[in-house]
């Protein structure tokens, strides 16, 4: 069983690997030559996307996990540039300190004034380790209440983009209440008086994630995970072993077709054939155009009806016997 | 009381703290805090119940909620059988009405016997039930937390138990209505990351475990090297996150007072 997006996409990365070739042949070779190596380029491509179509057509909730965190898919801040113009990132929280798993600001979406807030990964070892790898500490939470709160007076909707392995659950974090900073994000994501959109975008990962998801519509993206633990996490509670990862993630039922299907996401948003990560413009797209529906549905709501709905939107998730 | 029986009629138990022999009466009559190290002991929800509030006050509500599997988890339905078994109550939570030096309160009151007093569906319900008694009764509410987190074997609905505690705390605050949450041992996790952080006075018993990532998660998250008493009442009250440790024979007296001077501008 794969560990990682890498290990489970090898063949895939091979095939274009092999792609990358011919091509880089064909622009260098003889005009006789150009024939047999295009039939041969044509030949590969069929193969590779034929390997989509089959091995991405029904993902398993662990494959989707890994699908889910690879580092090529797109991360809060990759929207936010293809999407929000006018963007000016704010930092502060001040309360402590600057974090970098959770960024924000104001910016324009559709030329109309939002507010974004959401989690940020990074893809090498300096990045990933300057945004903590997306596990925000009670900073970014306290970062967020303030963007959250500056946005409903002055009347913007908000986007939040959640991509997240878990909040960081180190020494610091806990020093400074970071159960208290996400139960207060929380909190305050029911006070709003502005439409709220939530995006999963990769991993929304436990109580880290719902800090900043409260959102009166939340849409996932097809191949996102939603997850009360990260399934290693699960799987070394219950059977005291975390390669069992996988047989965790099936039976918490971690994908957007089951979140749908028990009616805690609004709608899933379609991603391009083999994952965000192999075609990211389209990726962002299909979000642009899904958010913006939400959004333009909610416009015109006032303040008091959009949170409401929120409450009873929350407030009725849950299956259980009985009244 | 949760201590191991010991003695052939099982008149002794050991505790669980200095470990010494000690007579269960003495212990029971002790509220469970062992009389030689004062260890608190933990308490099922009836336990709590009798020795919190006004002799008989207890009405339970929201007796005909049931854990279903949703999931259909593996091993789920024979764990919740278990724990049904073992504790007698329906799930981890148990709600309802009660009073306080004869003021009215809504409460809940969670059961660490019970699959580790863990919230899914059920416990959230029955929280944000709590709450909203407390807004259509204009009554203070008195939580009592013990949990090891949000119950993985519901999956997402769980983590969706945080947010909607959280908006009936919420609630509450909207409507004055006066919210205080007391800490035993252990409160962690999907439950302290939500309503039991939001609540307006939060108390916590004496060395209780009190912390966001359990032991086994911050391990595989790397977390090594912690302070000797990193998640405990005590490191929590050092960091302004609790605002009281309050020892358990004062915890009556003291949620009394405090529904009283917080709720006194509510009728009852």
């Amino acid at each position: 069983m794969a560990k990682t997006w890498k290990e489970w996409e090898k063949p895939l990365i091979e095939l274009d690997e092999a792609i990358a070739k011919i091509e880089a042949l064909i622009a260098t070779s003889p005009e006789d030559k150009q024939d047999e190596l295009g039939v041969r380029l044509a030949e590969v491509k069929a193969r590779r996307d034929r390997y989509i179509d089959v091995r991405y057509s029904r993902l398993g909730p662990w494959e989707k996990t890994l699908v889910a965190r690879a580092e090529r898919r797109p991360y809060t801040l990759d929207y936010v540039t293809a999407l929000i113009t006018e963007f000016t990132e704010l930092d502060g929280d001040r309360r402590y300190g600057a974090d970098h798993a959770i960024v924000g600001g104001p910016g324009f979406f559709n030329n109309r004034p939002v507010m974004v807030v959401g989690h940020q990964k990074g893809r090498n070892i300096q990045e990933r380790q300057f945004r903590n790898f997306g596990m925000a500490k009670p900073e970014g939470y306290r970062k967020a209440i303030r963007l959250f709160d500056m946005a409903c007076r002055f009347g913007m909707p908000i986007i939040t983009f959640v991509d997240t392995p878990a909040a960081d659950p180190g020494v610091e974090s806990e020093s400074r209440g970071i159960s208290e900073a996400i139960a207060a994000s929380t909190m305050k994501m029911f006070e709003l008086e502005v439409p709220v959109v939530s995006v999963i975008i990769g991993e929304g990962g436990s109580g880290g994630a719902i800090g900043i998801a409260v959102g009166n519509r939340v849409l996932m993206q097809d191949h996102a995970i939603y997850s009360v633990i990260p399934p290693e996490g699960c799987a070394a509670i219950l059977w005291r072993d975390p390669e069992k990862g996988p047989q965790a993630a099936a039976a918490l039922r971690l994908t957007a077709e089951s979140a749908l299907e028990l009616g805690l996401v609004d709608a899933i948003v379609p991603e391009p054939k083999g994952g965000a990560h192999r075609d990211p413009l389209q990726a962002i797209h299909a979000v642009r155009d899904a958010v913006k529906e939400h959004l333009d549905a909610l416009t015109g709501l006032d303040g008091r009806t959009l949170r409401e709905q929120r409450y009873a939107k929350f407030r009725a998730m849950g299956r259980f016997d009985g009244a | 009381m949760r201590t191991e029986g010991r003695g052939a009629d099982g008149a002794f138990c050991q505790c669980l703290g200095c470990k010494k022999i000690l007579l269960k009466s003495e212990l029971d009559e002790a509220l469970g805090v062992c009389p030689n190290c004062s260890h608190h002991h933990r308490l099922g929800a009836a336990k709590r119940i009798e020795l919190t509030f006004d002799p008989g006050s207890f009405e339970e509500a929201d007796t005909g909620l049931a854990s279903s599997d949703p999931l259909g988890f593996p091993e789920y339905a024979d764990k919740l059988s278990k724990a049904r078994a073992k504790t007698g109550a329906g799930d981890s939570v148990v709600s309802g009405l009660a009073a306080l030096g004869g003021r009215r309160v809504a409460t809940a009151v969670a059961d660490f016997d019970f699959m580790g007093g863990s919230m899914g569906s059920v416990a959230g319900e029955k929280i944000a039930r709590t709450l909203e008694r407390g807004v259509e009764h204009a009554c203070p509410v008195v939580l009592f937390c013990t949990s090891g987190g949000a119950r993985m074997q519901e999956g997402l609905l769980s983590l969706m138990q945080m947010a909607k505690t959280v908006a009936a705390v919420q609630r509450c605050r909207d409507h004055g209505i006066p919210t205080l949450g007391v800490f035993t041992d252990p409160t962690m996790a999907g439950v302290l990351a939500s309503y039991a952080s939001v609540v307006d006075v939060i108390l916590a018993e004496p060395k209780a475990l009190v912390g966001f990532a359990g032991a086994r998660v911050s391990k595989q998250a790397g977390v090594s090297k912690v302070p000797d008493n990193f998640q405990t009442a005590e490191f929590c009250l050092e960091h302004g996150m609790v605002d009281r440790i309050v020892p358990r024979k004062e915890m009556r007296p003291t949620l009394t007072r405090l529904v009283k001077s917080l709720g006194g501008h509510l009728n009852g």
